[in-house]
């Protein structure tokens, strides 16, 4: 019946409250997440934690959720209920998050008019950065370096994403279907950074519809909607 | 007792989802109090309003005397003015609203604000007409540039603009959300335009306010007591209509979460974190 | 600060090269303004008496023609959600591109104007308190346009729906600024209405960046 249900919930509410700091040794957990776009439930009672140098795998059909989900991580969407801290504090309190957040979104915020260079150059500064020199030669992007974006082929322009990884500190990574679009040797470049990222203690969330070759990750496997 | 209960979904789905629905549409989906209340206090006002407008109209129309230059004409002043006053009230309180709706986020607030808007849009549209026609026998013109009418013009456009903002995004919440900032923004910029306009004027002609001094007012007890009647029976027709217009926002949306709950049967609970 | 002016270098280093849509809101402003007297008739007492007028009407019109641009193209490419997740207040970050977007349609309006009076046989008494309006006038433009184009990003119709927004609020700027050169013109003094231009910029600078940063959030949710 709905009153007990409704009760039901404010238990539930109560007994995970959010202003409890998490207890274990993770530095990125989320807790039971619930989140609806427009008049679809796309999941709920969502949880997991990562602690150092970990990964998340996140997987799925088109239309899942998942990029919803890495956007609700990054603080771009707020979660119906639920809550994801950091350090801690939840994400949307926590004050030094945002230098902490490297987000990558399956478009590449890559302005044509700009060179390969200066579209990374502005990313970097703008999260107080300076390692553009070894971001774009990490991603092979040297010789193109002072060509418009304009001119760049889709993989290309997806290594200039990519390439925001290196350039600019970040402990947490975050990574919407990052290998979309890469050539062979581009993809063993992205992990190859994600491997020394995560040897120094970062934390990595991929999402991803099909499998990625990320070591000792944990998967999170989001339904298919049905309606 | 609404939601799961009327649905005939086998319960363990009804226990699942309903909990989800409830987190979120609890904006929409815990407004009882306010559905028995308005519920009570509806027919009262409609009463009020009903007599009110008998009364107000007889006075207006019959009782009191024609103006001495501007003859039977004046009896547009009756209507006139309470919208213009209504149309203002309006806009301050969707104002007031939308604040409410985006600092607290409280149920009830954003579809007060929707729900006030076409009403405020309307009683600047009578403001607009019955100025225009009181305009022509008193100016000899159908409009004039006058500071407050042209106020009202852009009050006008600032109420189709944020009902204009609410229906433009796929999402209602976005909507609500955008248009409130909106009204909020365009409510401080309210006085500059007012106070703008009146430079306007400085190449116009218009009487002065003539209610505003109530301590000494110039309009006469004969004008005043019918023009006030009225702007009650605007007031409670104001509330009446706000009133039935939620009530049915708020039908509409446990319409809309029935209908949800029956798309989504198919449970949705994500599959937990597992090593690879 | 550094992120500020990488912020505006960039905005301002993307209009310059993709000089023809910044022209394109020049060139309108010009061609609208040579439209009047081949509607109205050339003669030139008329013309003189409706050229303040006619400058700043058009000129509002002008300025709304870069609006829808102000971050739907961030929207598009994917940039928008680094700029709010970048590390720094968004009312920072709409600031910074309200700035821009004053130094490349802002500027050439109020470099423009007076010789477009010209054209329009307005007395050169006004020159002077014209380009002192505009100079107060125009950031109010770019301030107020930023919070009509946040609201809009989310949507499908744009760039009328901005000026569907934006128009009401911009007309007192309109009528002080247009009174405040046609008081010029009448060898009366001025100041008093550039003041209120003034005090309007400053309410403008104050509510909207909250308003446009708010708008982001909401509309890229």
């Amino acid at each position: 019946m709905p009153t007990a249900m409704l009760s039901e919930h404010h238990a539930r509410v109560a007994q995970n409250n959010p202003m409890v700091p998490p207890v274990s040794n993770s530095i990125l957990e989320a807790r039971d997440l619930a989140l609806w776009r427009g008049e679809r439930l796309l999941f709920q009672k969502l949880s997991f934690s990562l602690g150092a140098s970990e990964a998340l795998l996140l997987s799925g059909p088109n239309g899942s959720g998942k990029t919803s989900l890495l956007r609700l991580i990054a603080g771009l969407i707020r979660p119906t209920s639920g809550v994801v801290f950091w350090c801690g504090a939840p994400t949307n309190k926590h004050e030094r998050f945002h230098n902490d957040l490297n987000y990558i979104g399956h478009l590449d915020a890559v302005k044509p008019l700009l060179t390969v260079a200066e579209n990374v150059e502005f990313w970097s500064t703008l999260r107080g950065g300076d390692a553009v020199q070894e971001a774009l030669n990490h991603f092979c992007l040297r010789e193109i370096a002072n060509l418009p974006a304009r001119f760049l082929s889709a993989g290309q322009r997806r290594r200039v994403g990519l390439a925001r990884l290196l350039a600019a500190p970040g402990k947490l990574w975050l990574l919407d279907e990052p290998a979309v679009g890469l050539d062979e040797d581009s993809v063993s470049a992205l992990f190859d950074a994600i491997r020394k990222h995560r040897a120094v203690g970062g934390l990595v969330v991929a999402a991803s519809h099909g499998d990625l070759p990320l070591e000792n990750a944990q998967k999170l496997v989001l339904p298919e909607i049905h309606s | 007792m609404p939601l799961g209960g009327c649905l005939g979904l086998a319960s363990d789905y009804r226990i699942t989802l309903g909990l989800a629905i409830m987190v979120n549409l609890h904006r929409f989906a815990n407004p009882n109090r306010f559905m028995r209340l308005s519920g009570f206090v509806l027919p009262w006002v409609s009463g009020i309003a009903a007599i009110t407008f008998a009364v107000g109209l007889y006075l207006a129309l019959v009782v009191s005397p024609p103006d001495y230059e501007q003859r039977e004409t004046v009896r547009i002043m009756y209507i006139h003015v309470p919208a213009a006053w209504m149309a203002l009230f309006s806009y301050t309180l969707m104002a007031a609203s939308c604040a409410v709706a985006l600092i607290w986020r409280h149920p009830l607030a954003d579809v007060a604000a929707k729900s006030i808007a076409p009403i405020g849009a309307g009683f600047t549209f009578i403001c607009l007409v019955t100025g225009s026609l009181w305009g022509h026998p008193t100016w000899g013109t159908w409009w004039v540039w006058d500071a407050r009418l042209t106020s009202v013009l852009i009050l006008f456009f600032l109420f189709m603009g944020y009902m204009v903002l609410f229906d433009a995004f796929d999402d209602p919440t976005k909507g609500a959300r955008a248009a409130g900032v909106l009204a909020m923004v365009g409510f401080v910029f309210v006085p500059i335009i007012k106070f703008s306009v009146d430079i306007l004027e400085l190449r116009t002609l218009h009487q002065g306010a003539s209610v505003s001094k109530l301590s000494t007012p110039s309009i006469h007890e004969s004008m005043l007591w019918p023009l006030l009647i009225m702007a009650l029976a605007y007031l409670a027709y104001f509330i009446a209509l706000l009133l039935v217009r939620m009530r049915s926002a708020i039908l509409g949306a446990r319409v809309r979460s029935l209908r949800m709950m029956q798309a989504e049967r198919a449970s949705r609970v994500a599959i937990a974190p597992e090593r690879l | 600060m550094n992120i500020f002016f990488a912020i505006v270098r960039r905005d301002v280093m993307l209009a310059l090269r993709r000089m023809s849509d910044t022209m394109s809101v020049l060139l309108f402003f010009i061609l609208a303004i040579v439209l009047f007297p081949l509607g109205i008739g050339p003669e030139l007492n008329v013309l003189s008496r409706i050229a303040a007028g006619t400058i700043w009407v058009v000129a509002l019109l002008a300025a709304m023609l870069s609006l829808d641009r102000l971050f739907q193209i961030d929207a598009d490419e994917g940039g928008l959600d680094l700029l709010i997740l970048a590390p720094l207040p968004l009312e920072v970050v709409v600031i910074a591109k309200c700035l821009a977007h004053w130094l490349v349609t802002g500027v050439p309006l109020i470099v423009s104007a007076p010789i477009l009076s010209v054209l329009l046989n307005m007395s050169s008494d006004g020159f002077l308190v014209m380009i002192v309006a505009m100079v107060l006038a125009t950031p109010t433009l770019s301030l107020i346009g930023a919070v009509g184009a946040a609201l809009t990003v989310g949507t499908r119709r744009g760039g009328v729906l901005v000026s569907l927004l934006v128009l009401p609020l911009l007309t007192p700027v309109l009528i002080l600024g247009a009174s405040a050169v046609d008081l010029a013109l009448a060898g009366l003094n001025a100041v008093p209405l550039l003041m209120l231009l003034g005090a309007v910029l400053l309410v403008a600078a104050l509510l909207c960046p909250w308003a446009a940063a708010s708008g982001l959030r909401l509309t890229i949710e």
